[in-house]
């Protein structure tokens, strides 16, 4: 036995196992992570069944209501010491993060229950959770409904009376949200803009009293229309304000809530599976198409999306000719030789430069270099206050255009190399010139081998987060960078970013367990752009090789 | 012939007719164009990318150069008897100065015009001997006068813009009244005075009389309900010393009073019990017959700037030893001056300072970086009465004993960095030993700075180092595995898989690092080591298991495929590892074992750690690696393979004795540029580390890199200022090392290709 196991240690064997095993464990963990984000990014839109608890705590029995956020399984020990006492024969319990929402009654929204003094457990059909503006969850058993204060529907009747005044409450919020962010907004940008006019007529010394009066009148007219805006505001507030309802939460007290605040309510013990279905979408519709709310813990991330896009396009359209032109000039005009090396030696070793070192040259030479520049030149009138001489999206798009352009020249000047010779000797031969027969012919070609060089700078800028955040990314964007104010396109704006959302909702929030779910969530689909991205590259890769297979042969 | 030609003519037009021939220089025209435009368009792009590294270092390169001076017209100096004291306002617009007459001149810093003149409450045939300033920049000055009382002032600017124009309105007040304070009640003339002017408005005053004698005097301010400022003294006479003292100051705090003979001893008394006042040290200053010659306290009144007749001016402050007792360290010394030094200024807002001697070579100097900014010989006339360096230390101000003005244009932006202060120890204020420490910012206005790069770097290196250490492993065994044993079959779906985790952005193996990875870690400690040791045995033990199995069984499984089967193993391992930890650790350290790394084995441990920091940026680290080992290890050329196979050596002989040698170049350039990336990733050390800058290899404790300092401090770093351009030299730090790093791979991958090529 023991010689036969020397023998087997002789062969290598063992060792080839070691490195199977590599393999394998790169694969597990590659696997691994992807299904963990999924699984939490997935499961987070899921409609959880709420819970009613009696739990034994300090002594007394008392209700708790939520759901159940996380469990996992913990040293009994550790629990001792955290200062729970436990009487129990097991080493590990379980350990559950409890979600009993309503802030604003207990000032947090978990708490933690462990399983051994749990005294029962139901899941009453009739419990209610109500999704609210403000201080997240709302958990409780619906009494009455009211208008301006007097009770309207109760019991059996309050349910059905509450969701068509949620659904009330909506429109008008939806009404308020319209004319603030469209209307308002736009006069806000119109009066920002006159401030600006009047500044540059005094800083050029056209202050006349013509001009200041035409002004002055078009203020006026804006103040005017602001008036009547403001008095239609007044009164959907004072409508939205006007029900509200009332309802029993855990620990026997009744809470009134009043309906402006509050989003969709819905009893998920009641839900069967076709209508967890449809909730289960419609979160997920709401993720990704809505505007983010309390510190972006909860509500979509439509803004982040938009920006990261957006953010991708404009630096798309500025790489691609700047690589394309540099891969032409390398591979096809400059005179091959020692320097060439060197430069393209150089080029495909600015890829492997940090990109946070891309996010300082950016700041120090795009923002506030150029960018001051271009302040003191052309909007001297908003000076103190910088336009272009400070963070914002146009110039983050041209840092990673710079952090990306290795790719795409690299990229493009493989393309060009992998086109036999034969066929620009054709071109020639049948007396075209160098410029027509890159025109007409090479660079046709290449256009997959750069449409790759794109896709990959795409998916590399997607996923950049450190460069972002000296030029250009926000928690919070106002404003996205287009809207209906001319010139509509806003590129000195800053923008929200997938993956800074990621960073600072996981770290920088103050509820960090309330938002956890939506930043997996928010992982998976960043996680999904990229990888789809690649993909798409690496098809167009393959079968660009299938094309010049034939070619050669 | 001729038919044939006039044929072919009808159908091919004439290449000589004239709209051929413009035709043809067009498209020649466009061609060149064509040529010029994109040779100029690709060189500038090329040019715009090397672009980067020249600008990090023009953003740097300021931070080295030394001071400069530039001097400007000179006038008389305004106002009548010796200068006293010179100083000015913020702009540097208007300068103050007290005449030992007891009259104050406000004058126009530029040409020396009278702005105002204050009289000061002095008794007649009473002058100012001695001359002390509070805190810089903040005007407060004490004056010693010949009857042996003090006189308190505050010179005060009000700015206004009349017109938009700014005013400068000079003013004059008294915190502690116009009467002078009688300080020696024998009216013995005060012929040292110091003066300590805290945040509050407590005043502390130390003066030593003509005859030798150490008085100390406090001031509280109080303002009563009605608004009312009351005044609250308390003063003593402090312990007769072994020596004649003839310098004293004072610490910002009002703990010590120092004084120093000529003869070279400097001592320390506590003053911080006004009734319990005593010697706590003394020190020997001198070297040789050497003699002391100024004293002054450094910006922040910790700090003692001695000056000797050697021309040396050392630093030192006080240290708590052990014992709870305090004594005088000596920090350090500059040794630029060859004459007794005679004056030393202060910068208001940095921990430097201008020292003239009496040959009148002026010398700009810092104490944190130990760096002298300039030294300009001969830069007054022997002689200075009086300096004063405006708040912002861009102009300065000399009066000569011969009645003349000096003024200059001080370009002194950032003589805190040196060399030595970014990478070898530095002895910080109050910090009881050199030490290595990276902390920029603090709520303080009169904080000392501590730029060192060098915790930072090892930081950088200490996370790269945890990453290589699980990423190596890992992905050069899993090339090793993939390129020269798996199935072509399995290799077309592994690869990729692979190498789509280089793409995975950063910022998510960061999120799931810093809220999955390390609280999991932390619940589960002794897995992670039972772990790194079951896995190994785990896979031989299966292995041999699987050696053992009748033929039939085995031969169901061809060969390459290992890397599927070893999978559930794996998984099993990794679950029995985690499942197993509870009762490890309940066994082995008492139920947990975070516990009992600080109580029992006294390690520290953060839960964001090194483990952590290795685990996530390993993972990000291995693709990089695997990708290029195995195409190198892919790329060894087949007949040498077979060769070896058909001399009857195994495949493990094979591969070792003939495949890795020459791949080797290959490998080596693949952990080169994983290294490189390991360096230069920012999110994940960002979010799975604590992000404190300590030097210490502990794996139970994070770090902060360059890169992750980089993304921390550069948002809020005022531009231009020396933090700025700090960052920038981190940043130009990580360049190099990158790009040096990239370089050596590259090339030797080229090498590599050529030798496969030629093989």
């Amino acid at each position: 036995m023991f010689k036969d196991l020397k023998k087997w240690f002789a062969t290598g064997e063992p060792w080839v196992w070691l490195n199977a095993a590599a393999v394998g464990a790169s694969i597990v963990m590659v696997v691994g992570l992807l299904l963990l984000i999924t699984v939490r990014g997935m499961g987070h839109f899921w409609p959880h069944d709420i819970e009613e608890l009696q739990y034994q705590w300090q002594g007394e029995q008392v209700r708790l209501l939520g759901e159940i956020h996380d469990e996992e399984l913990v040293g009994t020990q550790r629990i001792i010491e955290s200062g729970i006492p436990l009487e129990t024969e097991q080493d590990e319990v379980t350990r559950y993060l409890f979600k009993i929402g309503n802030r604003d009654f207990f000032g947090v929204d978990f708490r933690s229950v462990v399983e051994p003094l749990i005294v029962s457990r139901s899941k009453p059909e009739d419990a209610m959770a109500v999704e609210r503006t403000d201080y997240g969850n709302f958990y409780g058993y619906l009494r009455d409904v009211k208008e301006n204060g007097t009770v309207v529907a109760s019991g059996d009747d309050a349910w059905g009376a509450l969701q068509d005044r949620i659904d009330r409450a909506n429109r008008l919020r939806d009404e308020i949200r319209s004319i603030e962010k469209g209307a308002i907004g736009e006069i806000n940008y119109a009066m920002e803009k006159l401030r600006l006019k009047k500044r540059r007529l005094e800083l050029e010394g056209e202050d006349t009293p013509e001009n200041l009066a035409k002004i002055e009148s078009e203020r006026a007219e804006l103040d005017a229309r602001y008036a009547k805006l403001q008095s239609r505001l007044n009164e959907l507030y004072g409508e939205i304000g006007r029900d509200s309802f009332t309802a029993e939460i855990q620990d026997g007290r009744v809470a009134t809530v009043p309906l402006s605040k509050v989003l969709h309510a819905y009893r998920p013990n009641s839900f069967g599976l076709i209508d967890k279905v449809g909730f289960y979408l419609s979160k997920i519709w709401e993720f990704v198409s809505g505007e983010p709310r309390e510190a972006n813990t909860e509500g979509g991330i439509f803004p982040a999306i938009f920006g990261t896009v957006m953010m991708v396009l404009v630096m798309a359209v500025l790489v691609t000719p700047l690589g394309v032109v540099a891969a032409v000039y390398l591979r096809e005009y400059a005179k091959q030789g020692t320097i060439v090396r060197m430069i393209r030696i150089a080029v495909n070793n600015l890829a492997g430069v940090p990109s946070i070192v891309y996010g300082v040259f950016g700041l120090g030479f795009f923002v506030y270099f150029l960018g001051g520049n271009i302040d003191q030149l052309f909007y001297p009138e908003a000076l103190p206050a910088p336009t272009f001489g400070t963070p914002g999206m146009i110039w983050a798009s041209l840092t990673l255009a710079l952090l990306t352009l290795p790719v795409v020249i690299v990229s493009t000047e493989e393309g060009l190399a992998r086109i036999p010779r034969s066929i620009r000797e054709g071109s020639l031969a049948l007396g075209a010139t160098k410029a027509e027969t890159l025109w007409r012919t090479i660079l046709p070609m290449a256009s997959p081998a750069m449409m790759t060089g794109l896709i990959l700078a795409v998916a590399r800028a997607a996923g950049e987060v450190a460069p972002l955040m000296l030029v250009g990314v926000v928690k919070l964007a106002p404003s996205l960078a287009v809207d209906g104010n001319f010139p509509f396109l806003h590129l000195d704006r800053k923008f929200m970013h997938l993956g800074f959302h990621i960073y600072d909702v996981g770290f920088q929030s103050p509820n960090v367990e309330a938002a956890r779910p939506l930043v997996y969530a928010t992982a998976l689909l960043l996680v999904i752009i990229i990888i789809a991205l690649n993909l798409f590259a690496i098809a167009i890769r393959n079968r660009l090789r299938e094309r010049y297979r034939a070619l050669e042969n | 012939m001729d038919t044939t030609s006039s044929k072919m003519g009808s159908v091919i037009p004439d290449p000589n007719a004239p709209a051929a021939v413009r035709r043809r220089r067009i498209r020649g025209i466009k061609d060149v164009f064509a040529r010029h435009a994109i040779a100029v368009g690709g060189i500038s792009v090329i040019i715009a990318v090397v672009l980067i590294a020249f600008y990090l270092l023009y953003v740097v390169f300021p931070m080295f150069m030394p001071a400069s001076m530039k001097p400007q017209e000179g006038y008389a100096v305004p106002g009548a008897g010796k200068t006293m004291l010179l100083a000015m306002e913020e702009q540097a617009e208007v300068g103050v100065r007290v005449g030992s007459e007891g009259e104050v001149v406000f004058f126009e810093v530029a040409n020396g015009s009278i702005r105002d003149r204050v009289a000061l409450p002095i008794p007649e045939g009473v002058h100012i001997v001695s001359v002390g300033e509070g805190v810089a920049g903040s005007g407060v000055v004490a004056l010693g006068l010949s009857d042996g009382t003090a006189l308190v002032l505050q010179h005060r600017y009000k700015v206004t813009y009349p017109n938009n124009e700014r005013l400068i309105t000079p003013r004059i007040e008294y915190p502690l009244g116009d009467d002078p304070i009688v300080m020696d009640a024998d009216g013995i003339a005060l012929d040292r005075i110091a003066i300590v002017n805290q945040e509050d408005g407590s005043i502390g005053l130390a003066v030593e009389t003509l005859d030798g004698r150490l008085l100390f005097a406090r001031f509280r301010l109080e303002e009563s309900l009605l608004g009312d400022v009351e005044i609250t003294a308390d003063q003593a006479e402090l312990p007769t010393l072994p020596t004649t003292v003839s310098f004293v100051a004072l610490s910002l705090d009002l703990h010590w009073v120092y004084a120093a003979d000529e003869a070279g001893t400097l001592y320390m008394i506590s003053v911080s019990d006004i009734d319990n006042v005593h010697l706590a040290d003394s020190k020997a200053v001198r070297r040789g017959d050497e003699r002391i010659t100024a004293m002054r306290m450094l910006m922040g009144g910790i700090s003692l700037l001695i000056g000797t007749s050697d021309g040396r001016i050392e630093q030192w402050f006080p240290l708590r030893d052990d014992n709870n007792r305090y004594s005088m360290a000596f920090v350090r010394e500059f040794q630029e001056h060859d004459s007794p030094i005679r004056l030393i200024e202060l910068e208001a807002q940095r921990k430097g300072f201008l020292a003239i001697d009496e040959a009148g070579d002026l010398g700009i100097f810092h104490t944190t970086a130990h760096r002298t900014v300039l030294m300009k010989e001969g830069a007054v006339p022997a002689g200075a009465e009086a300096m004063g360096l405006g708040p912002r230390s861009d102009t300065l101000l000399v009066a000569n004993s011969d009645g003349q003005m000096k003024v200059w244009d001080v370009h002194n932006e950032h003589p805190d960095v040196s060399f030595g202060s970014l990478w070898r120890e530095v002895w910080y204020e109050s910090y009881p030993e050199p030490d290595y420490i990276w902390q920029s910012s603090a709520a303080n206005q009169d904080f000392e700075p501590k730029f060192s790069l060098s915790p930072l770097a090892f930081g950088t290196l200490k996370a790269a180092f945890y990453a290589m250490i699980v990423a190596m492993p890992l992905a050069i065994m899993g090339a090793i595995f993939t390129a020269y044993f798996m199935q072509p079959k399995m290799r077309q779906y592994v690869k990729p898989t692979i190498e789509i985790m280089e793409a995975l952005p950063t910022v998510i193996l960061g999120f799931l690092a810093g809220l999955w990875l390390a609280p999991f870690l932390e619940e589960h400690l002794p897995g992670v080591f039972t772990l790194l040791i079951a896995m190994p045995l785990g896979v031989i033990l299966f292995a041999y298991l699987w050696y053992r199995l009748p033929k039939p069984v085995k031969n169901r499984v061809p060969d390459g495929w290992q890397a599927a089967l070893v999978i559930p193993v794996i998984i099993f391992i990794g679950w029995a590892s985690f499942a197993i930890s509870a009762p490890v650790e309940a066994w082995f350290f008492g139920g947990d074992m975070r516990h009992w790394l600080t109580d029992v084995a006294g390690i520290d441990y953060d839960q964001r750690n090194s483990i952590v920091v290795g685990f996530a940026m390993g993972f990000a680290v291995i693709p990089t690696i695997f990708s290029i080992t195995e195409d190198a290890i892919f790329g060894v050329p087949k007949h040498l393979t077979f060769g070896s196979l058909a001399l009857g050596a195994t495949p493990w002989q094979t591969l070792t004795r003939v495949v890795i040698p020459s791949a080797s170049p290959g490998i080596f350039s693949g952990v080169m540029i994983g290294l490189g990336r390991a360096v230069g990733e920012t999110m994940i050390v960002l979010m799975a580390t604590g992000n404190t800058a300590i030097m210490d290899m502990n794996i139970f404790e994070g770090m902060r890199t360059l890169s992750a300092n980089i993304a921390v401090e550069m948002p809020e770093s005022e531009v231009g200022s020396t933090h700025y351009r700090t960052l920038f030299l981190a940043a130009l730090v990580l360049f190099l090392f990158t790009f040096v790093l990239n370089t050596l791979a590259e090339l030797i991958r080229q090498r590599l290709r050529k030798k496969y090529a030629s093989l």
